[in-house]
């Protein structure tokens, strides 16, 4: 940004569901974020500690009870519909694609905030689907139809949809879900080189930790909707810290090129008493 | 980069001569069904004198010597509006099914379930049983007012009314939650319903009346009809078509088409209320015909797919067709309900195509 403001400004928000008989179960407490520019930060915890919350105060979708939040210097409430999408995609966990439309047209949806035609595409529109189809590896997919795609397949066509919206920041959830060990690498790969080449920001909500390792700069760890480190990812991913949040031990691994695994104790720890409360059930 | 691109371009509207092929053979269809639907009845008119009249007094082109003035009339006066009012009818509740459809990503939308329906039906039942009960108002019932009828008039405030009610009751902060669009119209039609049923019950003498308008039928279109319910529900087709794109959004969902930059709430509503415009203008003058505005949409999205760029005016073209073919089918059966007929052609053909296509291309349940 030219003015120096940080893409995103989340400042001491509190963001609760109702629950059951009317009582707001909190899920982030507190919670405060600032990423700059450019930056890659993943976000990493058990389940239920409010990852996907955070995503989507950012994206606009669920407003916090208290706290503000300022994408590009201005405040989130102030924001157009259409002009935030122009600058701000998401890809969410689950999105069940609708039967009947050609790859290429779910891929043009992406461009629904940058529409100037009436009634078609503009060559700029079909130029952008184009390279997010590209960049998202999904080519080949762009004649077929949704309910012909496999898990991963529909993966690569919700990111090629995100990537069309041209977006300057990228909020991802999941993106390795149902992707193969090769498609993991080839997406982060590719946000990766889209950082570098369109200084894109890019959140990205991940489960993997040795994925977050291999290619995140910027690691926060959240439990029960704060977040209890944010750093590199050796501050961050210590095994003591680890084994605090998740409840699992780990040992680290580093191989002979120096790059530095986790690998953790499964099976080990079972009946274990965890450090933590949280019960890593799904919420 | 671009190895892969095959030789037709990615990114293509619908294609140009599926599109013309499509709206053109239904354009043609519907002439068709006019045409013969004018030319039927107890006094039988040959289609190049139906054409004739036609381009007569509709453009100017030709001259109608030759034929008999009684001709002209029956063309004039007594079928064609009917004819029109059938296909304005059709055009207009397949238009508004497709929107439902989408809006509420529910397969089992149609244009009256969201209240519609049930409000419009009390209007008309009232509009009907009401001065036969207070004989003071008889005096006022046969008077057209704003140039409609009682009947037509409390019909149409009905199924707006009733519409706006259950908006109303739905409606959470910015937010219409489809689910409970739906159930909040079940529960309002159902309280609706046991009204009308309540007046049916204690109207004596109307009863037939009210029956017969619950039924639907298109006998009683005039052109006066015409000249208010055809304005409606062209305005409400151009608004809705004007936003075909949000209508392909909606079919990701809520949240992702928010995230696409669909002010989600605020589009629903504007169209759940031209949707509704376009149904009660076209209830009001036929009371309430079943089955097209359910069957159609699903039959074309068989048939020309999701994209409502095509899917919109097809299904609008077809619906026409469709509730012409039906009243003339009804008409030759001797006056039985049209929605009868509609149901017992479309039914079935509709099954036949249901299990001949494999992918059902219809919304996914939210």
């Amino acid at each position: 940004m030219s003015n120096g403001a940080p893409v995103v400004d989340v400042d001491r928000i509190r963001v609760s569901y109702a629950g059951v008989g009317g009582d707001r179960r909190a899920v982030l407490r507190d919670l405060s974020l600032r990423v700059a520019s450019g930056e890659l930060l993943a976000l990493l915890g058990p389940n239920g500690s409010g990852k996907t919350t955070l995503l989507r105060a950012i994206a606009g979708t669920l407003p916090p009870d208290a706290g503000s939040i300022r994408l590009f210097g201005r405040d989130l409430g102030s924001w157009e519909r259409p002009a935030l999408a122009r600058r701000v995609a998401v890809l969410p966990q689950s999105l069940v694609l609708p039967d009947g439309f050609r790859v290429a047209e779910l891929v043009e949806m992406g461009r629904a905030p940058h529409a100037t035609r009436w009634f078609g595409a503009s060559g700029e529109d079909a130029a952008a689907v184009e390279r997010a189809l590209v960049d998202a590896d999904a080519v080949d997919l762009a004649e077929r139809h949704a309910d012909e795609l496999s898990g991963g397949e529909r993966q690569r066509v919700l990111v090629a949809m995100a990537l069309a919206q041209e977006p300057e920041l990228l909020l991802l959830d999941e993106p390795t879900l149902h992707l193969d060990v090769a498609h993991q690498a080839t997406l982060l790969g590719t946000v990766g080189r889209l950082r570098q080449r369109r200084g894109l920001t890019v959140i990205a909500v991940l489960h993997d930790l040795n994925l977050a390792v291999a290619h995140a700069p910027r690691i926060a760890l959240l439990g029960e909707g704060r977040i209890l480190a944010d750093g590199t990812a050796d501050a961050v991913l210590r095994p003591d810290l680890v084994r605090e949040v998740f409840g699992v031990a780990v040992d680290e691994a580093v191989t002979a090129d120096g790059r530095r695994f986790l690998v953790p104790h499964i099976g080990v720890e079972r009946g274990i008493e965890r450090s933590v409360p949280g019960d890593g059930i799904e919420r | 980069m671009r190895a892969t691109v095959a030789s037709r371009p990615i990114v293509r509207g619908p294609a140009l001569g599926r599109s013309a092929l499509v709206l053109g053979g239904g354009a043609v269809v519907l002439a068709m069904a006019v045409i013969a639907a004018i030319g039927t009845g107890s006094v039988a008119i040959a289609p190049d004198d139906v054409v004739r009249v036609l381009a007569h007094r509709l453009l100017g082109i030709g001259s109608t010597t030759g034929l008999a003035a009684s001709t002209e009339t029956i063309v004039v006066d007594l079928r064609l509006p009917r004819v029109l009012g059938a296909a304005l009818v059709g055009a207009g509740l397949a238009s508004a099914g497709t929107v439902f459809q989408a809006v509420l990503r529910n397969p089992m939308a149609d244009p009256y379930i969201i209240g519609t329906a049930a409000g419009a039906s009390l209007g008309a039942t009232i509009g009907i049983a009401l001065p036969l009960l207070l004989p003071a108002l008889a005096i006022g019932a046969g008077t057209a007012w704003l140039g409609l009828g009682l009947v037509q008039a409390l019909a149409f405030a009905g199924g707006i009314g009733t519409v706006l009610l259950v908006i109303a009751i739905a409606r959470n902060g910015g937010h219409l939650p489809s689910v409970t669009l739906l159930l909040t119209g079940y529960a309002v039609s159902s309280l609706l319903a046991a009204c009308v049923a309540l007046l049916m019950i204690s109207s004596g003498r109307a009863l037939a009346a009210i029956f017969a308008w619950l039924m639907g039928s298109l006998a009683s279109v005039g052109w006066l009809d015409l000249a208010i319910a055809a304005p409606v529900v062209t305005a409400a087709f151009i608004g809705l078509y004007a936003r075909w794109r949000s209508l392909n959004l909606l079919a990701l969902g809520d949240m992702p088409s928010a995230h696409l930059g669909l002010d989600v709430g605020r589009e629903k509503l504007r169209l759940t209320l031209l949707a509704t415009l376009a149904t009660s203008a076209v209830v009001a003058i036929s009371g309430t015909i079943g089955f097209v505005g359910l069957v159609v949409p699903h039959l074309l999205r068989l048939v020309v797919g999701p994209d409502h760029r095509l899917l919109l005016p097809a299904s609008a073209v077809a619906g026409a067709a469709l509730l012409v073919l039906a009243d003339l089918g009804a008409r030759l059966a001797g006056g039985i309900p049209v929605g009868v007929v509609t149901a017992f052609v479309g039914a079935p053909f509709f099954l036949w195509l249901l299990r001949r296509t494999r992918r059902v291309a219809a919304p996914l349940a939210p």
